[in-house]
């Protein structure tokens, strides 16, 4: 086996925890007896295929579903529903009100919450909608804009809270190849620089190596823990490297149910990353 | 000879892109056709050939009492005008419908907020719109004169009947129709219940309100003139609908179109004074309606 042995967390506090999470949906049971842990500074990915209950467990943390058993709780206190602690970024494009402008919608939660008065929040937009390479586009209605500008918006939206986790829903799954490399670019330069927590959600396992520091793999239906690896050390540079590509066979091995060949393949790269 | 075409292997090429020149701007179509692409031209066109088929229909019928002529209906139109007397019951009209109009909104908004936030509220607009929905508010006024007598309650009564049931409807269409992620982005906020309704639903749901407060309007006016048609006065003071009423019994049918096409004028005024801009600054604005 393959599996890395790190050193004990060393008494640090998990910022979210999920224990025996089970969320059914009329009956149908979306996932199963399912544990993480998320660390502050962390880039959680939850990976695996359609139906096994992935955005449903993130909808959970964010609290817009209640979970059948177990628990989720922030910084030790249980989640009981939404809250601008948890600050959600999904894939559809609709999540932006179309009847405000690019600020108008960034500062719309911070004015919501009655965090800050209006001429700060209107600041506070101003910064982030530069941060994520939107300035001159404040005064733009969300349907004039590009999907990957529609993302960046909500993006922009997100960070100006500055939620406890930052949780996104498959959020470059409707973007075009070339502006979905972009946008995971972005992230990764935008974490560098703000080292925000981030509970991400995507079927892709290029994008979970390239987004996460630390991937829950879930089998389908119902959704279930089949492992927790890290990928702290890849990034889009690495996108070709044996590693990744090693990395990526064990991953769809795992998720496949083809264990031989996965094992094999990890072991070669482990040996071949050995020094 | 193979039937296998292979396509030639071809030298590749790099360029530097340069922002391209703008071009000179077309010279301007001709006078005809530009003024063709304003719609307003259009639909004044299709008035004034109609406004002809009238006339040519009246002087070919050559009765006065049955049809007047386009030409009679407008100089009777503007003496009603200068005299001030149809100026007078368009006021009178005017003044109940709008507190009818206003009076239906608010029970409209209460009842689908209600909706949009209980599941009883919610029953309760379903059950209430499929029974009261279908019933022309005008037979309600039979009732409404026994219950508020001869005046102003009961033609309010009748147009609020009118306007409420469509616009609620509508709303709650529109309510119902909203996206759920825009929902979720709301309640995540930390948005629910009256606040929810207000910054997420209304707005979103504003091209069926728009639309029900459109149909809600034309319903208002016809309940309206149909009520003053079958009691008329109130107080002596009579409206539109009154007005037409007592012109036809003395038989000034020209007075009786005048009448209408002031019903007629204002629904075409509102229609562009109020509705459309107010569609042009929200929602095609929006980009939610085209």
């Amino acid at each position: 086996m393959s599996l890395q042995i790190v050193s004990p967390t060393g008494g640090i506090q998990p910022l979210l925890r999920a224990e025996n999470v089970s969320l059914e949906y009329g009956g149908t049971r979306a996932t199963h007896d399912v544990s993480f842990d998320v660390y502050r500074g962390d880039r959680f990915v939850l990976l695996g295929p359609s139906g096994c209950g992935k955005s449903s467990l993130l909808k959970a943390a964010a609290g817009f579903i209640a979970p059948a058993a177990g628990s989720i709780a922030i910084n030790g206190a249980p989640v009981r529903g939404p809250g601008p602690d948890r600050i959600v970024v999904f894939q559809e494009f609709d999540q932006l009100p179309p009847w405000k402008t690019v600020q108008e919608n960034v500062m719309f939660p911070l004015l919501m919450t009655k965090r800050v008065s209006r001429h700060e929040a209107a600041e506070r937009a101003m910064h982030w909608i530069g941060k994520v390479g939107l300035k001159g586009f404040e005064g733009a209605h969300p349907h004039t804009l590009s999907g990957g500008m529609k993302q960046r918006v909500a993006i922009a939206r997100a960070l100006a809270m500055q939620p406890e986790v930052l949780l996104m829903d498959e959020p470059f799954a409707a973007l075009d190849a070339l502006t979905r490399r972009k946008m995971q670019e972005e992230l990764g330069r935008l974490w560098e620089e703000l080292r925000f927590t981030l509970l991400f959600v995507t079927h892709s396992i290029e994008e979970a190596l390239v987004v996460g520091n630390r991937i829950l793999l879930l089998s389908p239906h119902p959704g279930q823990v089949r492992a927790e690896l890290n990928s702290h050390q890849f990034d889009l540079a690495s996108a070709g490297s044996v590693e990744f590509q090693a990395a990526t066979q064990r991953i769809h091995g795992l998720l496949f149910g083809d264990d031989a060949a996965a094992t094999a393949v990890a072991s070669i790269a482990a040996q071949a990353t050995a020094p | 000879m193979s039937l296998v075409l292979d396509p030639p292997i071809r030298q590749e090429r790099e360029y530097t892109v340069a922002p391209p020149s703008l071009r000179a701007a077309d010279p301007l179509p001709p006078l005809a056709r530009r003024a063709w692409q304003q719609s307003w031209l259009r639909k004044t066109l299709i008035l004034i050939l109609l406004a002809a088929i009238w006339e040519a229909a009246a002087r070919w019928t050559a009765n006065d009492l049955l049809l007047p002529t386009f030409l009679q209906t407008a100089s009777a139109f503007i003496d009603g005008i200068a005299s001030g007397e149809l100026l007078d019951r368009v006021r009178i009209s005017l003044a109940v419908l709008v507190q009818g109009y206003v009076a239906g909104i608010l029970a409209a908004f209460v009842l689908t907020a209600l909706a949009a936030s209980t599941r009883i509220g919610r029953d309760l607009l379903e059950t209430l719109t499929a029974m009261f929905n279908p019933l022309p508010a005008i037979a309600l006024l039979p009732l409404a004169l026994l219950w508020f007598g001869l005046g102003k309650a009961s033609l309010l009564f009748v147009i609020v009947h009118a306007v409420l049931w469509p616009l609620a409807l509508g709303a709650y269409a529109g309510f119902q129709s909203v996206p759920e992620t825009l929902r979720m982005a709301g309640r995540n906020y930390g948005l629910s219940g009256l606040r929810l309704v207000l910054h997420i639903l209304v707005p979103a749901a504003l091209p069926s309100i728009l639309s029900g407060l459109k149909i809600g309007w034309a319903f208002a006016w016809r309940t309206l003139i149909a009520a003053e048609l079958v009691f008329g006065t109130t107080g002596g003071q009579g409206g539109l609908g009154w007005y037409i009423f007592q012109n036809r019994s003395e038989l000034y049918t020209d007075k009786v179109f005048a009448g209408l096409a002031a019903v007629i004028l204002i629904g075409l005024l509102v229609e562009n004074v109020v509705f459309r801009p107010l569609e042009t600054l929200t929602v095609r604005r929006w980009g939610m309606q085209r």
